[in-house]
């Protein structure tokens, strides 16, 4: 059966003489584990794929193969393989050879290699586990309990007894809402002697819309969500309607299901609503670039990237990440398998919408009904306004001028990138100064030219779909200069003076707004379009035609004072000067074209289009073929045409004034692949993930370790998303569920949150895990008002915490603590402490002060300014401090600039979003002390609890200080406690008295006598009441859920 | 001794869990969470409540006690301060040979700009014969005592991504920093300061802001801490308005009292923790504000420097980083984000050698007398290099990521050598490369750690300084 070494007649059968040489001389580089060269050998498609140096099998040429030329060591480039094992016998080069004269024949059947990670639990789906028996049938109050049980007698440890109530009140608040209970809520809780007390707290708790700021933030970790766009310039961004959606999203209970589905494509959904494209802000919380010199594109792909992280950790718990740049060295998802999945993500718009408040939403239908009823009336009273408007459309219909477009490229520096498109449009990208002028060039075969267009057009991956760069999609045109050369003699030139300029749109003159403030002092304008031929630096052409009409396509047409004029073609060179920016190009303060295009016409008598683009397009359709949206288009721009309707334009003009501003935020939009500038992308597999290395181009697709597509899938965002939570998948549940379980435990199931694969840790209780999942996915148990609602959050929680398990008392014996330090097995209840965000909540709960108000944008409280300004940040940065109640809201909306996290958070651990986070780590640090010692907030919330404390608190300071005691830890001081408080208020006091500090300092801060004391109360209490409250503040127990 | 230990003695809980932790845990920077420790111990069951920052033995014995890393943000010209290119005069004006930029990527400019010749005068010093600037005169005096790295090259040509590359070895955010990895592997030396302090003292901050100084996937105890030298040197450092000695004692030993009471209730460990922060706290508190007031060194000191007391700038950065490092703070980090000369190249260059000249080889000189320079690394550079192509006129250059130049000196790195060379025009390395992770790979070197095993476990993968790159160069080694 041997081949012969002058060539084989035998027939070589893979499995049997094949297999054996690759795994023992092969595989050990280019198998499971590694894949040098990006060369796979253990499986069949990887293996003919070949890897960084192309194919290795010629099937049917065994001589000119790279496998067989490496192995005898005959090929020029590569070294004599195996690398560091002896060459492959005469023998064995000569199967190899003749296997793959002979056609390369790889089974399918034979599984050849059988990967035994496929098996991994992870990558199985769950199946509902049966639960356990256990041995104290009196302990479990619910199904988990038994898992949770059946794992302590097995190692002989007895489950703690339940904790008392004032404890579990204050660990359920704190984990259902983030916020301590207040006294009159542990009252009512202590008073209640019905036997479903505690399952009424539970059920308080999560109707309470602090319900979805406390479980909300954890998702925004995962969601990596932060205010700014990180890197050098770190602009802020606005995307805090996705953060508002999130909690809103919680707090109704959306299913987990839906709710993934809405972040990753809610656009795509039939009839998607402004919610669901507002959740789409999920994927765009990526950090974005635009320090000079960068290439957009570059960064696009960067983003991407962090994309595909995001959805691995938060929703797959998958590091599919490793996949970027190789094939995972440990789960078995390849690096083609990376790029399948990245398709999904890669063919969409950077977009941005205007997101409307409930009660700008019915004020924007209210204006758009009233709009329709004045246009409907017209109608009415014009019988014949069908008739006027066709013999105005006759008219106007083919009034313009050829306009040919000039295809202009850069021809300045290269800190401003561009975009070209096809429809020799050009879109400004990456880095915008703020005062400028761009450079382009262009040639026109055009001999004679009487006229230039500008046009500025609207585009999704501009702000507010633009046309221009500001936040709102403006632009203002400070000077537009056009030199003219003949392309065939370069010393023929003119500057091309312009006499008339008209513009479909200019807004009347209005000053620049403060964000475009460049400290000169200057009044500087935009409005009419002349401004931008009048060769003054401080006066530009505007196109802000308010809200709710301003992001549209314009155009300008500019007259020269002669033809241009070159028989053989010219050379066009346009400055476009920007001026009207501000004077912190480190910040939103550009006010730059975004997508424009330049065009040229021999006519010389051309004046800029008044029909708005969109009614333009409309006419090119028949008329009878035209939509009733695009009749109605057509019909709005033609009655405010006619002098006659002048009191019901005017009147609906005035509506329009009316429009309400709404807040943009950042939101996908798919290339729709139906023109152009739309078209799809395609994806390539990036070689090392350098997207400046391209390789083979790839599908659509998922790992085949995970569950299927559907048979009729589209390459859809779409199909992502519903592919994602399917309930064959067999992370996405686990996932969920081991996260909410560690955000209670303190550690998950899984040790491992963003990482299920074959790495991980095992489970510490597999099957409850698996039993969670099912549950969480198809529910079978009713506790409190749950509905059975598939992939209910609600549903989780209330299992959670009516559980036995959870309502443990936390306290721990050395000798439990040495047993199980980490409370893996959960024989007593968790108690560590609370998050960065919660300790600011508690202080702010319980000294008063917390502004409760759910949602808005982000808000300022007091910060050392320094950190805002260079050094110490790279631009300076606006914070502008909130006034009070505003910047005591809850800290889950503080401003989170990435490259200058806010410090208190900072230090409490808090993740400032540079990429996806699933477990914050817990430190206990003496800068924490210095924060709630010292920190301006922290003082203050002990000064304003010492206020209340001797205004609400009662007569005595025996009552007071258990007032204050109670406020903050919900429990009553032990007699030793209230002893050492109550010594320590008498010490202040005679301190105080005696001179030594200001009581009027210590107790505002500022050296001037308190204002409104209570009847009776002295500065020099409240002083004394302060230190007594900061000591409150600054327990151990203050900051920790027990 | 292994804490766990005490426990298992049979002893009242409550008392044993209190006296146990005070007397025989000592000082603890805070006990973290299960995942960090896991990752630690490499899921080993847990043994101790590690205190992440106690002082801990590198895989070898170390040179290098101590690292100072003078990052010179925005990228100094290495064609006006150490790579003299006399041949680039000459090319002065005309285009770059057309092979050498096919491919090329530049930030700003297009890559056929004009070659500039170098702007200053170059000389030889010391024994060694190095050649400097003229812009470096107080560097010449202790040329000796450098290892002077020509063939520095990088993958990042814009300022964000370069500078974390510099700062973790990736280009991608989230990763720990340079001075996180150092305390992760050594912990701190000082009780009562933070292991990793950082100050920044250019016209701007660093491109990237805090995540240079980040602990990334670390436990956040490695995170860097800015210090200022006007001011509260730490956040939150002052007790509030009204708050004196007295009271502020009285406070902390009544919380210290209350929290006992509740470990004595609970039995939580953390407590015993959170108890020692406080303590910590009050001893920064105390010691922190008088460290940071230089007024007490002598006159020849801040004039060697050219520090003076109550200025944020880099000469008072460099005299307070060897006050910290004389206290056992681990790593110091000082930004100096000044040189990113797209254009004014010879005034600016002027500008921040005059700034930073004097203080950088003063630190040098400092260290040396002082006997701490043998185990105290320092290092100055960069980002990426600039390219001998102009920007503008004639007084600019663009990014340049294929060529540059750093200094180390101290912590067992070789005394009075250049490493490197690049070709005729500076533009690329072309003996003796030393990649970014390749210098990484030396520092940790220095710190006695084997760059290949300092891991971290981080979504299922053990995460490194220098990914799965980076080459120890033994050339820069004493």
């Amino acid at each position: 059966m041997t081949a012969t070494i002058s060539g084989a007649t035998e027939r070589m059968d893979f499995e049997e003489h094949i297999k054996p040489i690759l795994a023992e001389n092969c595989f050990s580089c280019h198998g499971a584990e590694k894949q040098r060269g990006n060369l796979r050998l253990d499986l069949k498609a990887e293996a003919f794929k070949g890897g960084d140096s192309g194919g290795v099998m010629l099937a049917g040429n065994g001589a000119e193969s790279l496998l067989v030329q490496v192995v005898k060591g005959t090929h020029p480039e590569i070294e004599q393989m195996p690398l560091k094992r002896d060459p492959l016998s005469a023998e064995q080069i000569a199967r190899l050879t003749a296997w793959i004269d002979q056609g390369a024949v790889w089974p399918d059947t034979a599984a050849s290699i059988h990967d035994a990670r496929l098996d991994h639990w992870a990558f199985n789906a769950p199946h509902r586990p049966t639960v356990p028996e256990v041995s104290n049938s009196n302990w479990p109050r619910n199904a988990l309990d038994r898992f949770i049980l059946k794992r302590l007698e097995q190692e002989e440890i007895p489950p703690a007894a339940e904790a008392d109530k004032i404890t579990l009140l204050r660990r359920l608040s704190l984990d259902l809402i983030g916020l301590p209970p207040t006294i009159a809520e542990v009252d009512a809780y202590l008073a209640d002697h019905s036997p479903d007390a505690y399952e009424r707290q539970v059920e308080r708790l999560l109707a309470s819309l602090h319900y979805g700021e406390r479980w909300g933030r954890h998702w925004l970790d995962a969601a990596r969500y932060a205010d700014s766009d990180g890197f050098e310039k770190d602009k802020p961004r606005f995307i805090w309607a996705y953060r508002d959606w999130v909690i809103n999203a919680l707090n109704r209970d959306l299913p987990y299901d839906q709710f993934i589905i809405e972040q990753i494509a809610g656009d795509q959904l039939p009839g998607a609503t402004q919610d669901q494209v507002v959740a789409t802000g999920f994927l765009r919380n990526a950090m974005l670039n635009e320090e000079g010199g960068i290439d957009p594109e570059q960064f696009r792909t960067e983003g991407l990237f962090d994309r595909m992280d995001a959805i691995g950790k938060s929703v797959l718990g998958l590091t599919i990440q490793c996949a970027q740049c190789h094939n995972h060295k440990f789960d078995p998802i390849s690096q083609e398998e990376y790029y399948q999945l990245f398709a999904f993500l890669n063919n969409d718009h950077e977009a941005s919408t205007m997101a409307y408040t409930p009660g700008e939403q019915m004020l924007a239908a209210n204006l758009r009904r009233q709009i329709g009823e004045l246009e409907a009336g017209l109608r009415h009273t014009s019988p014949d306004w069908e008739e006027r408007m066709n013999q105005w459309e006759d008219r106007v219909k083919d009034d313009q001028p050829d306009w040919i477009p000039v295809r202009v490229v850069n021809a300045g520096d290269n800190s401003a990138r561009y975009y070209y498109y096809e429809d020799g449009s050009v879109r400004a990208a990456g880095y915008a100064p703020t005062k400028w002028t761009s450079h382009f060039k262009g040639t026109s075969q055009l001999p004679f030219i009487g006229a230039i267009q500008l046009e500025q057009l609207a585009d999704p991956n501009l702000p507010c779909n633009g046309p221009g760069r500001s936040l709102q999609g403006m632009a203002a045109l400070t000077e537009f200069k056009v030199e003219a050369t003949d392309a065939q003699n370069p010393t023929n030139k003119m500057t091309v003076k312009f006499i008339a300029a008209t513009a479909d749109f200019s807004n009347a003159e209005k000053e620049l707004e403060p964000e475009f403030s460049d400290r000169s002092g200057k009044r500087r304008v935009y409005g009419p379009v002349a401004y931008a031929i009048d060769g003054k630096d401080d006066t530009a052409w505007g196109i802000d035609a308010g809200p709710g009409r301003r992001n549209q396509s314009r155009k300008a047409v500019f007259i020269p004072e002669t033809p241009i004029a070159f028989s053989h073609g010219v050379v066009l060179d346009f400055r476009l000067q920007q001026n009207h920016g501000g004077a912190n190009s480190d910040d939103n303060q550009n006010h730059n074209l975004g997508r424009f295009r330049i065009s040229v016409t021999s006519a010389t008598n051309a004046v800029a289009d008044p029909l708005p683009a969109n009614v333009r397009e409309i006419l090119q359709t028949p008329r009878a073929e035209r939509s009733p949206a695009q009749l109605a288009a057509v019909f709005s721009y033609w009655r405010s045409t006619v002098p006659e309707f002048k009191e019901a334009n005017d009147q609906i003009e005035a509506l329009w004034q009316q429009w309400p501003e709404g807040t943009s935020t950042l939101t996908l939009l798919a290339r729709s692949g139906e023109t152009p500038d739309d078209a799809r992308r395609d994806t390539h597999l990036f070689r090392r993930g350098d997207w400046l290395k391209p390789a083979n181009k790839v599908a659509a697709g998922v790992p085949t370790v995970l569950h299927r597509l559907p048979a009729e899938a589209d390459t859809s965002r779409l199909t992502l998303a519903r592919w994602l939570v399917d309930k064959q998948s067999p992370t996405t549940a686990r996932a969920l569920v081991n996260r909410i379980w560690q955000t209670y435990f303190g550690a998950g199931l899984v040790a491992t949150p963003e990482d299920f694969g074959t790495r991980a840790e095992p489970p510490s209780h597999p099957e409850l895990l698996d039993w969670l999942a099912c549950e969480f996915m198809e529910p079978t148990i009713t506790v409190g008002s749950s509905s059975l609602q598939p992939w209910s959050l609600k549903h989780l929680h209330r299992l959670i915490v009516t559980s036995a398990t959870y309502r443990q008392s936390s306290r721990v014996t050395p000798e439990l603590y040495a047993r199980d330090a980490y409370n893996r097995m959960l024989a007593r209840g968790p108690r560590f402490r609370v998050e960065g965000e919660i300790v600011r909540d508690i202080a702010l709960a319980a000294s008063g002060l917390l502004n409760p108000a759910v949602g808005g944008r982000s808000i300022y409280p007091p910060s050392p300014e320094f950190l805002y300004q260079p050094p110490a940040s790279y631009g300076p940065k606006t914070w502008k401090q909130d006034s009070v109640p505003e910047r005591y809201r809850r800290s889950l909306y503080i401003f989170k600039f990435r490259s200058v996290p806010f410090p208190m958070l900072h230090t409490f651990d808090a993740p400032n979003g540079d990429f996806s986070c699933v477990q914050r780590l817990r430190s206990n640090t003496p800068l924490q002390a210095l924060v709630t010692l010292n920190e301006t907030e922290f003082v203050e919330c002990a000064q304003a609890l010492a206020r209340l404390t001797l205004t609400d608190g009662g007569q005595t300071d025996v009552d007071r200080i258990r007032y204050a005691f109670r406020r903050m830890l919900a429990r009553q001081p032990a007699e030793s406690e209230q002893r050492e408080l109550l010594a320590l208020l008498d010490r202040i006091k005679g301190h105080i008295s005696d001179g030594w500090v200001n009581p009027h300092e210590l107790a505002t801060g500022r050296n001037e006598s308190p204002a409104n004391l209570p009847a009776g109360v002295t500065p020099t209490q409240l002083a004394a009441y302060t230190v007594v409250s900061r000591v409150l503040l600054n327990l151990d127990e203050t900051i920790t859920k027990e | 001794m292994n804490c766990q230990s005490h426990l298992y003695r049979g002893f009242d809980p409550k008392t044993i869990t209190r006296r146990w932790f005070f007397q025989q845990c000592g000082v603890g920077l805070g006990a973290i969470a299960l995942g960090a420790l896991l990752r630690e111990n490499g899921w080993a069951a847990p043994t101790a409540l590690a205190n992440p920052l106690s002082p801990k033995q590198p895989h070898f014995p170390g040179k290098a006690k101590r690292v100072i890393f003078l990052f010179m943000a925005g990228a100094p010209s290495h064609l006006e301060l150490f790579d003299h290119k006399p041949e680039l005069t000459k090319w002065n004006g005309t285009p770059p040979p057309a092979e050498l930029v096919k491919d090329y990527r530049a930030a700003f400019i297009n890559p056929d700009a004009a070659l500039l010749g170098p702007k200053f005068k170059f000389a030889q010093h010391g024994q060694c014969g190095a050649e400097l600037s003229e812009l470096l005169p107080h560097l010449a005096e202790i040329v000796d005592d450098l290892a002077i790295v020509k063939s520095m090259h990088t993958d990042a040509f814009n300022h964000a991504p370069g500078q974390i590359l510099m700062s973790t070895g990736s280009q991608q955010f989230g990763r720990p920093s340079l001075g996180a990895w150092t305390t992760y592997g050594l912990g701190n030396e000082s009780q009562d300061l933070p292991a990793f302090v950082v100050f920044s003292t250019g016209s701007k901050g660093p491109s990237g802001g805090a995540s240079n100084w980040g602990a990334g996937f670390l436990p956040s105890v490695h995170q860097g801490v800015m210090f200022r030298s006007v001011g509260d040197p730490v956040l939150y450092l002052s007790n509030p308005k009204g708050v004196d000695q007295k009271i502020q004692r009285d406070t902390l030993a009544t919380i210290k009292r209350l929290n006992e009471k509740r470990l004595d209730v609970v039995g939580d460990p953390e407590i015993a923790t959170r108890i020692n922060s406080f303590e910590l706290a009050h001893r920064m508190q105390l010691t922190a504000p008088e460290l940071m007031d230089i007024s007490k060194e002598s006159k020849a000191t801040l004039e060697l420097y050219g520090a003076e007391p109550g200025k944020g700038t880099f000469a008072n950065a460099c005299l307070l980083a060897r006050r910290l490092v004389e206290k056992g703070v681990r790593f110091v980090e000082i930004f100096h984000e000044a040189w990113d000369q797209h254009g004014n190249l010879v005034a600016d260059l002027k500008k921040n050698c005059r700034d930073t000249d004097q203080p950088a080889a003063a630190l040098i000189k400092d260290l040396k007398q002082r006997g701490m320079l043998d185990d105290t690394l320092v290092i100055w550079g960069g980002e990426f290099g600039r390219t001998p192509m102009v920007q503008g006129g004639d007084d600019g250059r663009d990014h340049h990521p294929n060529c540059f130049t750093m200094w180390l000196a101290g912590g067992g790195i070789k005394r009075g050598v250049t490493l490197g060379e690049s070709d005729e025009f500076g533009f690329n390395v072309t003996r003796d490369k030393v990649h970014v992770h390749d210098l990484h790979a030396t520092i940790l070197h220095l710190l006695g750690f084997d760059h290949t095993k300092l891991t971290y476990r981080f979504q299922g993968r053990d995460f490194r300084l220098t990914d799965v790159f980076g080459e120890l160069v033994p050339k820069l080694l004493a």
